[in-house]
């Protein structure tokens, strides 16, 4: 049975330029006998960007998952704000939903709306006294945030993967969200499309202050974004460190992470 | 053990369904409302079935007819046809037609819609971006098919007793005012009524169904056609089952 390794960083040092804003305790999760996450713990701080590296199928994606609310958790806390996430009704989730910005591994464009309608969607929903004008420059500021001002009338089906990757990012950003989830940002995307997306998201967490938990297993995504890396094997944090303690450690489990 | 397996799945699926039905009723209509969609559904579901409803009415009145008359003429009442072939069409065949042409068309295509957004995570993107995909997907969707249905199989069996009337004149001449003249005195509320009011019921089942299964559906491509197929297969059964629910029924009121 492995135990939980923790490098010389603690959470509680490790680029502490905030207040916690993601604390998650004790978090059980299993799909019928299938145990993902048990006694899963975290803390994501103010402007912190936090990588999870694991195994395909080691419950990365269920963490984010239950952390904004799409799987509900067997046990434990998700506190995100201080709010309980788990013991939410439908409303107060989608008020926390709109401080939480989640990037899905295939984008999740709706493919029946052009891209502008899929940037405006989440913003008639959580925003709705906002007059056209208003929503038309929020549309184009979040299109030139992410390099691409002119493809508003376009279908998603008519875009690259880096350009879809963008577009589903600006999607993300245009609540303006104080924390933003990553599922796999720069899977299937061709090694510099993967760089602009990386440098994309270092850009726009420095504009706009937001802390992001990235689910990634491209180890040079890892490296260009992470203040901090979490190793998650057999549902538990293995390991917690930077990307270089981590990279140096002599662990064998952390060690086949990191052998190119 | 196949058998019991297989027994235990249709017991499980019916129970989701179920569960699934319920939610809609509990979740899915309540305010605040997607009128907008539910237009934009009304259009897609309605609208743009009608040409295909009205092509196979028409071609279904004019066979009925033509199908019909050499037995009518054996027994020399074939001046009764356009009394047969108005009861058949309004009470039975009309409704049930219009119904599986809709469940072919509109329940695949909602179960292989749902079913694409399931698998490439928009419906979760939609929960994310703080909508209710029971809402804004289901709720609409069941509404537009329920209220088109019963509009489409109107005017389908309207198209319908036109080809029948053309039918009729292939081999004898009769005046359109004979013909709908003998089709209405035939005809009565209690004819009218129970056949219209059980579209309410196949274009809900059409719906239901259709979203049951998009929602429901496995990863991949194969999953949303599976979606796709088994939407269309068991909103046909389901047609049938509550055509002889609602047959029973009409006769328990002595509406027959």
């Amino acid at each position: 049975m492995t135990t939980a390794i923790n490098t010389k960083i603690k959470p509680e040092d490790n680029i502490a330029k905030g207040a916690p804003v993601i604390v998650i305790e004790h978090l059980f999760k299993r799909f019928g006998k299938n145990v993902v996450l048990k006694d899963f713990n975290l803390t994501v701080h103010g402007e912190e960007n936090v990588v999870v590296l694991g195994k395909s199928g080691a419950g990365k994606s269920v963490l984010i998952k239950c952390i904004i609310g799409l799987l509900k958790p067997d046990s434990g806390k998700i506190l995100v704000f201080g709010e309980n996430v788990p013991g939410m009704n439908p409303d107060e989730l989608d008020k926390v939903r709109t401080k939480i910005g989640f990037l899905f591994q295939a984008n999740a464009l709706y493919d029946s709306m052009t891209v502008r309608e899929n940037l405006e969607f989440p913003l008639r929903r959580h925003w709705i006294d906002l007059s056209q004008k208003q929503v038309d420059q929020m549309v184009s500021e979040a299109l030139e945030n992410v390099g691409l001002k002119n493809t508003g009338d376009m279908m998603p089906s008519e875009l690259s993967g880096g350009m879809l990757k963008r577009i589903a990012l600006a999607r993300t950003l245009i609540l303006k969200p104080e924390v933003i989830l990553y599922d796999e940002p720069t899977t299937g995307l061709d090694p510099v499309t993967s760089r602009e997306i990386d440098r994309l998201i270092l850009t726009l967490q420095k504009k706009y202050h937001t802390s992001s938990i990235v689910i990634s297993h491209d180890m040079n995504c890892v490296k260009n974004i992470a203040d901090r890396v979490i190793l998650l094997l057999d549902g538990v944090c293995y390991a917690d460190g930077t990307y270089e303690e981590l990279e140096q450690s002599g662990d064998e489990k952390i060690k086949q992470f990191f052998e190119q | 053990m196949p058998l019991i397996q297989d027994t235990s799945d249709f017991f499980d699926e019916t129970g989701n369904m179920a569960k699934f039905t319920g939610h809609f009723f509990s979740h899915g209509l309540r305010p605040r409302f997607e009128v907008k969609e539910l237009f934009a559904q009304c259009y897609t579901i309605g609208y743009k079935s009608f040409p295909l409803i009205g092509l196979t009415g028409f071609i279904m009145g004019l066979v009925l007819t033509m199908q019909l008359r050499p037995s009518l003429v054996s027994y020399g009442v074939q001046s009764e046809l356009p009394v047969m072939v108005g009861v058949a069409i309004v009470r039975e065949i009309g409704p049930v037609i219009t119904a599986l042409i809709f469940a072919g068309k509109i329940g695949s295509s909602i179960g292989a819609e749902l079913g694409s957004m399931k698998v490439t995570e928009q419906i979760d993107a939609m929960e994310v971006s703080g909508t209710n995909p029971y809402k804004y997907l289901v709720a609409t969707r069941v509404l537009a098919t329920t209220l088109m249905l019963p509009l489409l199989t109107i005017l389908g069996d309207a198209i319908s007793l036109f080809g029948a009337y053309i039918g009729v004149n292939i081999s004898s001449v009769t005046t359109i005012h004979l013909f709908f003249a003998q089709v209405f005195q035939s005809l009565s509320f209690s004819d009218i009524l129970p056949a219209i009011t059980k579209t309410f019921f196949f274009g809900f089942a059409v719906g239901i169904i259709g979203c049951y299964k998009g929602f429901n559906s496995s990863k991949g491509t194969q999953g949303v056609g599976v979606s796709a197929n088994s939407a269309v297969v068991l909103s046909s059964v389901l047609i049938f089952i509550i055509d002889l629910l609602a047959v029973q029924f009409t006769n328990l009121l002595g509406l027959n």
